[in-house]
């Protein structure tokens, strides 16, 4: 008879979660200085100290983690560590180092510790996010995250719009997570397993369970909810707009990178056989015909939304939107080449958006909301205002930056898929939205490069921690489009 | 050596040019390269052998082979004498030119680029290459007539230009029809086809065309016709010409009606005569009466005019008529018969004696009506001078010997050449040249009215202080004036160069 | 060596952004700009008939097989002199520009760094890439320093400005975003090995994936020639471009797109030419529409040239009527129709650069305005008359006066649409003769006006050298080809009659 819960020895347990150990230590460490030391110290130095241990903690985490065995695992699929899980927590930590590198200019909160420690408890979250195939710990660290980005959201509290952005991302968060719990136990229910490759073996069959599908829709609107995907979107501008600047850049970039990768791994590995099929004359029931309509609705929904705003914050929300519905191609078309793509993607999102997110942060105390407060940007800081460049031109899919082999390979992936072609309906569909998209990406440059600013503004200075790492970011952009394969090499194409 | 000609004056256009702020040492360059060009030209005179057929001093390069274009040039008794004539033509122009301030070095240079353009359409004899001087020439003629023409230059110079252009869009057509057809852009090979009848049977097997090949051919000759009609300014297509003439200043005029007039009777001996021979057969009646009417009216027009350049204009397009006429009548028989041969050769040798002798005559008038403009002050209405002959004698006695050359008056040289133009065209054609003569008694008419309006009868007070000719204006026309009594009296200095190129047509139009 | 045109545009670009003084900014660009195209000369001293280079093949993408692969056959290094000659006369009017001087270089440079990579490019993922690098270029050089006609001014002239180049740009993105679509279809078509164009021409693609790819890829490429209908940016935006930047757009920019038309669309997949079975409307394939389109395009934008009194639209709307030449060429599938096609692509973007440069530089820098009806008056003639001269030698090789070198481009297009598609030479000649009547009109108009009577006559500041030298540059080249065509023609055909081009031919031309 086997034994209803596995046996997981301890030691086995501490040795495959070391990484996350490490920053979760680092955070506490953190903020134990901080609430006691440090407590009258001035926030530059308390951010400086605190900057410190986190990246030491992360450092240390990305070491430990390329030392790792891979696959490697534990029971149930509790703990699943293989190189491309490897790769995906590298690249969050990475966005950690960044992001808190960035929030060292902020000022809007005396509460440094509790910041900083938020951001590494939800990397540690995402990591264990993106290591697990087990329905209930996915769950476990999926709130975990979106617990820390809510208060990581609501953390100005000078700010009336950062509490309601708080609120709206709670409120609706708690919905999609019911939403997804009730998918989950369906999921459970119809299979006998929370594992997902026996989940996958168990719905294996001819037709669909009538509840297998309720179950995929429920698992669907729960991660649509996540990745902020049409019609699941309405969060996304408030929180990205009210939230301060580095938390909406945090959401933005690193959120994104684990939320797709859990969402790909659900439906690719734990309904793998209830795939189905949305190509073009060649439709049969499944998640993937789903998940095309929420992919186009995205990006229609996404890109054209963002023509009309003024806001430069909810134009990137809803080009947000629009770019969750190309990154939806790659779980659309699974296969090995389209995960590889969907990887390469949601990472050189990540870096583009937390940089154009990070140049905003800079200019926080300029009180830069509307697109038109950034006129004359060239002329006062000509280097912030080139990374600008090539983060909105990444984003749009210009050449020759990381966006655009981004789209290109994803595009092709998809189009790859089986059956030849079958797809090129919705790749068509984003070609066209891809223009469309670069028509708003150039009127926020037109302000930035075009436009004559006041007159006697003068220029604007940065703290230099917070221009290396915005140009750090530039140069990843730039150098990872001009070599990508580099870029794939690692994620293992 | 045909290079080197056509090069110089460009080369001296350009010193001109890049010499423009010195005034009046930038025209006298101009003036020495003129006269270079003149001798240079001579040196073609002499060295032309008038025995040996074909052309000579040829020069053949391959310029763009896979279109067939190539860099065929060379002479014979009709282009040495074009080139002659043109050299001489300028040369007169910038003489004339000389004390006219208003036209500078920038004028002096484009009538050097003129004179190339000229030297390049005489001795080009590969389409391509012809047309492009034919074309180029079109350019320094139209700035001319533009910038420093009179009144009405505007709708003149467009005039001029537009009906030109549309003429040699129609030529440039039937050109690549041809070229579509037979593969050839070369004159001599293509006069070769057309005289054995082969671009009849090329164009029939080359191009689809729904009706008979005879058909497209005639087509084909009537579009290239165009082109050269609209050039001669034959009658209907010859209405630019007047307003032309007038508005351009008269050193410009002299250009015009001296040599350029003569581009267009040049197309029709070397490219309409050979290539299309039975064409012209064919069309012999419409091509006759044109002719005539070419002679006929403009001298009734003549007759009716005010403006003293107007009246000169249409004298000129008169006597280009004769020329058309000759070709035409030449064309009209051929074939072996001895018979004929000595009217044809009379006929088309007088075409040649006119060309040069009318394009001497009309520039010697046109000079002397711009020596009249300046003392006048720009008047040159028939109606504003009188008396003349009292008041500037020497230059009343020039212009008269001018007028009466142009009249044709024996021992002058516009005598011989219309003698043999009409002593080839009655036998061959006594009906039109019947008519013709009509031409001949009309053009004395109004001749000798301007002598009588303008030179006697009562004078005219306001011109009585008007300076007789200066001793530079009597060196400079004195050579002309003797060119006209020598040619009028000895003739056989052209006749005896052309006589081989003639012999040399009238027996490739045996068929 | 020709790979170096491209690393120094990019290299000079920087340069010119980091100059400290405008003086410096001006001479790097023109520096840079003389030895891209005296590596251009130099090419073409060395170059035998039927060359083909291999610039530079590394693997670059292993995991598509896209390599960094840059090579250039004749019809490349035609357009690569081109590029080299028009820039540096874009240059060279460009000298007075004071605004935000290095910025412009930058941008211009990085304009042309994109262009010199389309022309060189030999991977069709390359050539792409650096397609939509030459976009972004455009529309700032456009919104930021663009001409707008007399009487706007301030926000109203920042917004036409802006409203062009927003149009340019999205058009240009618009018709490479078919582009992409059907090079990821031709990828994925061909088994996703190579995106080589050597490899993507000798793939056997089927029939029915040509019908489909080429009408796709063609559309996509046509729409950045200024293929009627989709040609509305061109006038707009060329108007509204500052001159050098005209220059390069109606020059070489529309050529990137008729190249694409070439290399991509008629060399990879030219089964997509073959006739459909059936007969739609009279057209029985794809290349009988777009000939027809191309024929439209001819008579419209002539037409439409005529009746238009801004000046810099009559030459804009020329260039589309010079470009359906182009196309017109490249529809007819002969060897000389071909051949004159990119003759053609060559000569109109020296004679474009050359209208542009007196309408914007010579007359507009001076007079502020583009308004025929205001020019006349003006006396340019008297005034500026070097700017007459050259306007009226381009205007001559503008309507293919023989001695320039759209003559002999025309010709060999009308000869090929004679053996084609004989019905259509009647229409081009009339498209001809509009543009006789267009350019005489704009010509009389502007320089040749009557004065007003009692009008005072302003002094205008006299040509400059940088002007003149950047009008006599491109005179020369004109010229040359005019009267030697063979210096280009010995470049194109034995191209034409290489390996590559192999399936367009399918063994003999037609």
């Amino acid at each position: 008879m086997s034994p209803i819960l596995p046996l997981v020895s301890y030691a086995d347990l501490l040795r495959l979660t070391l990484p996350e150990i490490a920053v979760a230590v680092a955070g506490l460490v953190l903020l134990a200085l901080d609430l006691t030391v440090l407590r009258q110290a001035a926030l530059k130095l308390r951010f400086g100290v605190g900057a410190l241990i986190a990246c030491a903690g992360c450092l240390l985490s990305i070491g430990l983690l390329t030392h790792t065995a891979a696959p490697a695992g534990l029971p149930d699929g509790m703990l699943v560590i293989t190189p491309v899980t490897v790769v995906v927590q590298i690249a969050l930590l990475g966005l950690a180092v960044l992001t808190v590198l960035l929030s060292t200019s902020v000022e809007i909160t005396r509460n440094v510790g509790e910041y900083l420690a938020l951001i590494l408890f939800a990397t540690v979250a995402m990591m264990f996010l993106v290591a697990t195939q087990n329905l209930l710990l996915i769950f476990v660290a999926l709130e975990f995250l979106s617990l820390s980005l809510y208060v990581l959201t609501g953390f100005d509290k000078h700010s009336r719009q950062s509490a309601e952005a708080a609120l709206k991302y709670f409120l609706f968060g708690g919905m999609s997570a019911g939403f997804l719990l009730f998918g989950m136990s369906l999921l459970y229910g119809v299979s006998g397993s929370i594992e997902l490759p026996k989940i996958a073996a168990a719905v294996n069959g001819p037709a669909l369970d009538p509840l297998l599908l309720v179950a995929i829709v429920m698992v669907a609107i729960g991660f649509g909810f996540k990745v902020a995907a049409a019609p699941f979107h309405l969060w996304a501008p408030d929180a990205y707009q009210g939230a301060p600047t580095v938390s909406a850049g945090f959401i933005a970039s690193s959120s994104k990178v684990a939320s797709f990768f859990i969402f790909a791994q659900v439906v690719t590995v734990g309904l793998a056989t209830a795939a189905g099929n949305g190509a073009y004359r060649a439709y049969s029931p499944g998640w993937v015909p789903a998940l095309c309509v929420i992919a186009a609705l995205s990006m229609v929904v996404g890109n054209l939304a963002a023509i009309a705003q003024t806001s430069v914050r909810r134009l990137l929300a809803y080009s947000a939107i629009g770019h969750a519905g190309y990154m939806l191609l790659g779980l659309i078309a699974h296969s090995p080449r389209s995960q590889s793509a969907l990887i390469y993607y949601v990472i050189t999102y990540a870096l583009a958006s937390l940089g154009a997110f990070g140049v905003l942060g800079a200019l926080e105390a300029e009180g830069v909301d509307k697109i038109t407060d950034l006129a004359g940007l060239s002329r006062r800081a000509p280097g912030l205002s080139l990374c600008m460049l090539v983060f909105l031109l990444s984003l749009a899919g210009i050449p020759p930056l990381a966006g655009f082999f981004a789209k290109f390979y994803i595009f092709v992936a998809a189009v790859e898929a089986e059956p030849h072609l079958g797809l090129l309906w919705l790749v068509l569909l984003a070609v066209a939205m891809s223009a469309v998209s670069l028509y708003y990406y150039l009127r926020v440059l037109k302000q930035v490069y075009v436009a004559e600013g006041a007159p006697h503004a003068g220029a604007i200075r940065t703290p230099l921690v917070t221009r290396v790492t915005i140009w750090v970011l530039a140069a990843l952009v730039v150098l990872l489009g001009c070599d990508p394969g580099w870029l794939l090499r690692w994620i293992g194409a | 050596m045909i290079t080197l000609l056509t090069l110089f004056p460009i080369a001296g256009g350009l010193l001109v040019l890049a010499l423009s702020k010195m005034g009046e040492l930038a025209r006298a360059i101009a003036v020495a390269f003129a006269a270079g060009a003149l001798a240079m030209a001579m040196l073609f005179w002499y060295g032309l052998d008038p025995a040996s057929p074909g052309m000579q001093f040829e020069e053949h390069h391959a310029w763009a082979p896979s279109l067939g274009i190539a860099y065929h040039v060379g002479v014979d008794g009709l282009g040495v004498l074009m080139l002659v004539l043109s050299a001489l033509v300028v040369l007169m122009s910038l003489a004339a030119s000389w004390k006219n301030d208003k036209l500078g070095p920038v004028y002096f240079a484009l009538v050097l680029f003129l004179e190339a353009g000229l030297f390049g359409t005489f001795t080009a004899l590969n389409f391509i290459h012809w047309f492009i001087f034919w074309e180029l020439s079109l350019i320094p003629a139209f700035f001319m007539v533009r910038i420093w023409g009179g009144q009405g230059r505007a709708k003149a110079a467009a005039l001029f230009f537009l009906y030109t252009m549309v003429g040699s869009v129609a030529l440039m057509l039937a050109f690549l029809a041809i070229f579509q057809a037979t593969g050839q852009f070369d004159f001599v090979q293509l006069a070769q086809l057309g005289q054995s009848g082969g671009l009849t049977t090329a164009i029939g097997q080359n191009l689809r065309w729904r009706g008979s090949p005879e058909h497209l051919a005639m087509l084909l000759f009537w579009a290239a016709f165009l082109g050269f009609a609209v050039k001669t300014a034959v009658v209907p297509f010859h209405t630019w010409l007047p307003a032309t003439y007038a508005e351009a200043s008269s050193e410009t005029t002299m250009l015009l009606t001296g040599a350029m007039s003569k581009m267009g009777v040049y197309g029709f001996l070397r490219v309409l005569l050979p290539i299309f021979p039975r064409q012209m057969q064919h069309a012999m009646k419409p091509l006759l009466w044109m002719a005539v009417a070419t002679i006929v009216l403009p001298a009734f027009a003549a007759w009716a005019q005010k403006d003293l350049k107007k009246t000169f204009a249409y004298s000129s397009i008169n006597h280009l008529g004769y020329c058309v006429l000759g070709v035409c009548v030449a064309a009209q028989y051929t074939g072996a018969d001895a018979g004929l041969a000595s009217e044809k050769a009379a006929a088309l040798t007088g075409v040649l004696l006119q060309m040069f002798s009318h394009g001497l005559t009309a520039a010697c008038l046109f000079w002397f009506i711009a020596l009249l403009e300046r003392r006048s002050g720009g008047l040159r209405g028939i109606e504003d001078f009188g008396g003349l002959r009292k008041i500037v004698p020497v230059f009343s006695g020039l212009m008269g010997i001018a007028i009466f050359a142009s009249l044709g008056l024996p021992g002058l040289n516009g005598f011989p050449a219309e003698f043999l133009i009409f002593k080839g065209a009655f036998p061959l054609a006594p009906w039109p040249s019947s008519v013709s003569v009509l031409g001949l008694l009309m053009t004395a008419v109004f001749l000798l009215t301007v002598i009588q309006k303008v030179f006697s009868g009562p004078i005219n007070a306001k011109w009585a202080a008007m300076p007789d000719l200066s001793i530079t204006e009597r060196l400079a026309l004195a050579p002309v004036i003797a060119l006209m009594f020598v040619l009028g009296l000895y003739p056989q200095l052209i006749t005896g160069m052309v006589h081989g190129t003639v012999m040399q047509w009238i027996v490739g139009m045996r068929f | 060596m020709l790979a170096w045109t491209i690393y120094v545009s990019f290299i000079g670009a920087l340069a010119a952004r980091l100059s400290p003084t405008k003086g410096l900014a001006r001479v790097v660009a023109l520096l840079t700009a003389v030895v891209g195209l005296g590596i251009g000369l130099v090419t073409l001293n060395h170059w035998q008939p039927g060359d083909f280079l291999t610039v530079a093949q590394v693997p670059w993408i292993p995991q598509l097989g896209i390599e960094y692969h840059l090579a250039a056959d004749g019809i490349s290094l035609t357009l690569v002199l081109l590029t080299g000659i028009a820039a540096t006369a874009g240059i060279l009017f460009s000298w007075n520009i004071e605004k935000r001087t290095q910025e412009f270089f930058a941008f211009y440079l990085v304009l042309i760094g994109g262009v010199y990579g389309v022309f060189l490019s030999f991977d069709l993922f390359l050539l792409f890439m650096f397609y939509e690098i030459a976009i972004i270029p455009k529309y700032f050089l456009i919104a930021i320093w663009g001409s707008v006609p007399r009487g706007a001014s301030g926000d109203a002239a920042g917004s036409q400005r802006e409203y062009a180049a927003m149009k340019l740009a999205l058009y240009s993105f618009a018709g490479s975003a078919l582009v992409l679509a059907g090079m990821v279809a031709a990828w994925v078509a061909s088994g996703g090995h190579s995106m080589s164009f050597d490899a993507l021409a000798a793939f056997p693609f089927s029939a029915h994936v040509q019908m489909g790819l080429f009408p796709l890829v063609f559309v996509g490429f046509a729409v950045l020639a200024g293929m009627w209908p989709f040609h509305t940016w061109a006038p707009t935006g060329h108007a509204a471009a500052p001159t050098a930047a005209s220059m390069l757009l109606a020059g070489v920019v529309l050529k990137l797109g008729a190249y694409g038309c070439l290399r991509v669309a008629m060399m990879l997949f030219p089964a997509g030419l073959d006739p459909w079975g059936f007969h739609l409307l009279g057209f029985g394939s794809w290349r009988d529409v777009f000939a027809v389109l191309a024929l439209i395009g001819i008579v419209y934008g002539a037409s439409v040239a005529l009746v238009q009194r801004d000046f810099k639209f009559v030459i804009g709307y020329s260039s589309v009527s010079h470009m359906g030449f182009v196309l017109l060429g490249l529809m007819t599938l002969t060897q000389i129709g071909l051949d004159g096609a990119v003759l053609q692509m060559f000569s109109h973007g020296v004679i474009a650069g050359l209208l542009f440069a007196v309408v914007g530089r010579m007359v507009y820098d001076r007079t502020y305005t583009r308004d025929l009806n205001e020019l006349g008056p003006m006396r340019l003639a008297h005034a500026i008359p070097f700017a007459a001269v050259t306007f009226t030698l381009a205007a001559m090789a503008s309507i293919g006066l023989p001695g320039f070198s759209g003559f002999i481009a025309e010709f060999q297009v009308l000869l090929g649409t004679w053996r084609a598609f004989a019905w259509m030479i009647v229409v081009a000649g009339i498209g001809i003769l509009i543009g006789i009547a267009f350019t005489w009109r704009a010509l009389t108009k502007a320089f040749f006006g009557e004065p007003t009577p009692g009008a005072v006559e302003h002094a205008l500041p006299p040509i400059t050298f940088p002007e003149k030298l950047g009008a006599l540059l491109l005179l020369a080249s004109t010229l040359v080809v005019g009267l030697y065509p063979r210096i280009l023609t010995d470049l194109i055909l034995p191209s034409l009659n290489s390996q590559l081009f192999e399936g367009l031919r399918r063994g003999a031309w037609r």
